[in-house]
């Protein structure tokens, strides 16, 4: 059934709705699990949106094996989607920068104050991201460390290839994730693909993780495929962060996601004003290419790729 | 003066990206000026313009006392002014989002290392910002609360008001937060507007920062007899909010005196002009800052009062 969770009217002939849709089972006992599955705050990520179909599509084939409450929020900045735009249009905020939000508080914080009261109490929610349109990412849950304790055991369950804890930092304080965990309802951020487009596979990997995550919770009766086990990495000696070392145009070598030696070329910085070779992008160490850069236009400075530690990865 | 470009970012078919700074004396880092860190910021370049034209005089002058150095930046930002964008042009982020930056980091990161490593260090530094929310203000001067700063010296502006705001969480990535990690006393510098010069508000603007510099005795200044500063926290502003989105039909300007019960606005049905809402003073106060767009959401705090 679709609800609308909160809403405000624009000034121009037209209401903001921010809306779900909850499935549940015919029978409806008491104490059900409650799962909740949130993308789009970021309105040029796209990556959740094929998740919220294709998750919905296998329930529906098969409801009679729900056995508790899926609520799905494909669109907490409507706006943004419907414009292509990253934050809240009109604002020019970051809407993953609002929250809890304050429902006595200006328009962006009543709606991100909506959200959290909606959202809270369920047993888990999956945040999906996408990156953004600069870097692609392979699926991916990153956690704060004061809360692995509680996440890392359910995001095990999804299917990701990577689970990233990270460094607790203030400025993430005002995250939909970090308000919820705070507070008691574990969120699980998923990170995967890139901005403005969909990644038909990765949306099913993790399609395949939320039933397996929903069966253990008790909420899906049916069956479940294997899921991967996934990377862990916890320190953050782990990550090498490859950024620019001159601005130009970005050619990528290197395959997303593969195992590269140290001083592999992962990808060339160049001139096209003269057909010359800036810089060539390197590995630094033996490890896996988990982050790769999609926007060829690059600044000095700008994320060409992270790698994990060949040790962090597990294999020889 | 001394005039150099402490930092630059090459662009790939753009002309590179130069932030400049105007250097007054020798000794001690004593105050640090910065202007337009957004593309938007355009009062704010202005001010700092007319701040660097007030030095040249001061210095010709002799006022510029000895064993002070000053340093002042009118943008670090003109990539994003020169394209009218507020944020960094490719990837929309915010340099007032990334101090104190990080050399070997992202673009931002690297801009918000490049000037922090310059303009760390001294003891004051003043910051002409803005508000996110479009609207004009009572120039103020604010600051927050549990920082180095100090409001008795922020009095010294010659301001009507000193705003002590609450620190939250995303404010310990900008430059004001970081500059008082620093040891420096940060103060941020709201003048009437942000995308629209406003000559007036840019002289206020610049007059406070000459009683501060003669306070602290920077520079000989003779400042007109200072008013009262009050200062209030952010908290005890009186917030007048819509009900309704539409038309936004101010009755007051920023500055003005409003009693009891008076209008303040009009929000009027965009097709139809009735008025769907009038928002009424709850109290006798000043206007500290009223919204300047023509249209208005619902739930919006457009004007904000003070006692």
């Amino acid at each position: 059934m679709v609800q609308t969770v909160v809403s405000v009217g624009l000034p121009i002939d037209e209401m903001l709705e921010i809306k779900k849709n909850r499935i549940m089972p015919e029978n409806q006992p008491g104490g059900m699990k409650r799962i909740s599955i949130v993308t789009g705050i970021h309105g040029d990520e796209l990556e959740g949106q094929y998740v919220c179909f294709e998750l919905q599509r296998r329930i529906m084939q098969e409801k009679d094996k729900l056995a508790g409450i899926v609520d799905v929020y494909p669109a907490m900045n409507p706006l943004g989607i419907d414009s292509i735009t990253r934050g809240i249009p009109a604002f020019d905020l970051d809407m993953n920068r609002l929250f809890p939000g304050n429902i006595d508080g200006n328009m962006t914080e009543y709606l991100a104050a909506g959200i959290i009261e909606d959202v809270s109490g369920s047993d888990c929610v999956i945040d999906i991201h996408a990156s953004n349109i600069y870097l692609t990412e392979i699926p991916q849950i990153r956690i704060n460390e004061l809360h692995e304790d509680v996440l890392v055991p359910l995001a095990m369950e999804t299917n990701i290839d990577f689970i990233w804890v990270h460094g607790a930092s203030t400025v993430l304080e005002s995250t939909f994730a970090y308000s919820l965990n705070n507070t008691g309802t574990p969120v699980l951020v998923v990170e995967m693909g890139v901005g403005m487009r969909i990644t038909k596979n990765y949306g099913k990997q993790l399609v395949d993780g939320i039933f397996n995550l929903m069966h253990k919770m008790g909420i899906w009766k049916g069956s479940t495929k294997e899921v991967k086990k996934p990377i862990i990495s916890r320190k953050p000696d782990d990550v090498f962060y490859l950024n620019a070392s001159t601005g130009g145009l970005f050619i990528p070598m290197a395959k997303h996601g593969s195992r590269l030696k140290k001083g592999e070329i992962i990808g060339q910085i160049t001139d096209p004003l003269r057909g010359e070779i800036l810089d060539e992008v390197k590995a630094p160490a033996d490890g896996m290419l988990f982050t790769i850069r999609d926007y060829p236009v690059v600044d000095e400075g700008s994320l060409m790729g992270r790698m994990l530690r060949k040790e962090a990865c597990g294999y020889e | 003066m001394n005039k150099r470009i402490i930092y630059e970012l090459k662009g790939m078919y753009r002309d590179s990206l130069r932030i400049t700074g105007y250097e007054y004396g020798t000794g001690e880092k004593s105050v640090c000026i910065t202007g337009s860190l957004r593309g938007d910021e355009v009062q704010q370049l202005y001010c700092c313009s007319q701040i660097i034209k007030k030095f040249k005089q001061l210095e010709i002058e002799g006022r510029i006392n000895k064993g002070h150095k000053i340093l002042v930046i009118p943008s670090m930002n003109p990539y994003s002014m020169n394209i009218k964008k507020r944020f960094w042009p490719t990837d929309n982020t915010d340099i007032n989002r990334m101090f104190p930056g990080y050399n070997l980091g992202e673009t931002t990161q690297r801009i918000a290392d490049g000037v922090f490593k310059e303009i760390s260090g001294y003891k004051y530094g003043i910051q002409f910002t803005s508000f996110y929310m479009p609207g004009d203000f009572m120039p103020h001067v604010r600051m927050m609360d549990e920082g180095f700063s100090k409001a008795d010296t922020a009095k010294q502006f010659g301001l009507p008001y000193v705003v002590v705001r609450k620190t939250r969480p995303y404010d310990t990535a900008t430059l004001n937060y970081n500059w008082q990690v620093w040891d420096t006393q940060a103060f941020s510098l709201y003048t009437t507007t942000t995308v629209k010069i406003d000559q007036n508000g840019a002289g206020k603007a610049v007059l406070s920062v000459m009683n501060f510099l003669a306070a602290q005795g920077i520079i000989k200044y003779s400042a007109p007899g200072l008013i009262t500063t009050k200062v209030v926290n952010d908290t005890d502003m009186v917030s007048v909010r819509t009900a309704e989105s539409g038309v936004f039909e101010p009755l007051v300007k920023a500055g003005g005196s409003v009693v009891a019960g008076q209008p303040l606005a009009n929000i009027l049905n965009p097709y139809e002009a009735e008025i769907m809402e009038t928002l009424y003073a709850p109290v006798d106060a000043n206007v500290f800052f009223i919204h300047n767009e023509p249209l208005t959401y619902a739930n919006t705090a457009v004007i904000k009062l003070v006692q």
